[in-house]
């Protein structure tokens, strides 16, 4: 197995993970942490899989574009969280609860 | 922002519930051992497809490396990663730091900022700005400059100088006035609105297109840019930070 390889194993792995702790927890600041294991297994995939460019004399095989591309999505990843941590802070002061449902009818 | 009526006057912020656990989740909300079994074997078949998928990739890849590498003379920078960023694939940057302005404007209309000390800071906390502050102002303006030609950047420094504002807000320092003002929009503002008016300037030189650097002016067209995103990147971890509108 290669490195690229398994970096691209782990970070599924912390996809799948953070996926099933999204589903079973209730409490919204537990489903934001899932989402943030589920987007660092995103990232890793794409970091580990940047190192399986061709190797080119002196020039170092990995590709900058995934790389580029995890940049930019760390701080989509951060902004969401701070936007899903104010709407947590909203709805606690609004309604005591930090968890989706039940309202009447639910 | 249409707010439902409180129950308890028409106050700004309804006072939560304490007699119950703060966000105590009630058990029956909770997924059943069987229900949690299924998912689990489910998410094991998920990672199987997902392992098959990574396993089945071809080595090497045929990648843009190569592609980036032929360019790079052009882009004005020395360093990979900072030429996609901020030269060919200017449009994601663009629209990462406009959503970072729809993060922050989404976080300022849900309410107001709460102020980040809870408690009183320790004499320790309320030390360390004075220490840290400036040699963090100083790493980023060097993270800043040496984004050209090595790991580092724009999100690098930003995200430093937002640990600079996080850090005084933790310590309990006051702000001046003027920091919670129009200076704080303009300077959250100011990295899209940089990057925007130089991409759409460069339209007007000889087959310019937009956010299509000239080579001659490239490096300080980035320059320029990266130094107007550091802060306001900066600017707004440090307002999302804080929870609210000031």
């Amino acid at each position: 197995m290669t490195q690229p390889v398994f970096w691209g194993l782990v970070g599924m792995a912390l996809v799948v993970m953070g996926l099933y702790a999204l589903i079973v927890h209730a409490h919204l600041l537990r489903k934001v942490l899932a989402l943030n294991v589920m987007s660092s297994g995103v990232f890793l995939v794409f970091i580990g899989l940047a190192r399986r460019a061709p190797v080119e004399g002196s020039a170092p095989a990995v590709d900058p574009v995934p790389q580029a591309m995890v940049l930019t999505g760390i701080v989509v990843a951060v902004a969401a969280t701070g936007l899903a941590l104010a709407l947590i802070v909203r709805l606690r002061s609004l309604t005591g609860r930090t968890f989706l449902g039940g309202d009447k009818g639910d | 922002m249409a707010e439902p009526p409180n129950k308890d006057g028409g106050g700004r912020r309804t006072v939560p519930d304490r007699t119950k656990t703060p966000g105590s989740v009630p058990a029956h909300r909770a997924l059943p051992a069987a229900a949690r079994a299924l998912l689990a074997l489910l998410m094991l078949g998920l990672f199987g497809g997902l392992a098959m998928a990574v396993l089945s990739l071809s080595e090497p890849a045929p990648g843009l490396a190569a592609a980036v590498a032929e360019h790079l003379a052009a882009s004005g920078v020395d360093h990979p990663v900072t030429a996609v960023l901020l030269n060919f694939r200017g449009y994601d940057t663009l629209l990462e730091m406009v959503v970072l302005l729809l993060a922050l404007v989404g976080v300022w209309s849900v309410g107001r900022a709460r102020g980040c000390a809870g408690h009183a800071p320790g004499p320790l906390l309320r030390q360390l700005p004075r220490l840290l502050a400036p040699l963090m102002v100083l790493v980023a303006g060097y993270l800043l400059w040496v984004g050209a030609h090595a790991p580092g950047g724009a999100f690098q420094a930003g995200s430093l100088l937002g640990g600079v504002g996080i850090l005084l807000c933790l310590s309990g320092q006051p702000l001046p006035r003027w920091a919670d003002g129009p200076v704080l929009r303009l300077a959250a503002l100011l990295g899209v609105a940089v990057f925007a008016l130089l991409g759409v300037a460069v339209v007007l030189l000889p087959d310019g297109a937009p956010l299509a650097w000239p080579p001659a002016l490239a490096k300080h067209l980035i320059l320029t840019i990266e130094l107007a995103a550091m802060l306001s990147i900066g600017v707004i971890l440090a307002a999302l930070f804080t929870g609210g509108r000031p």
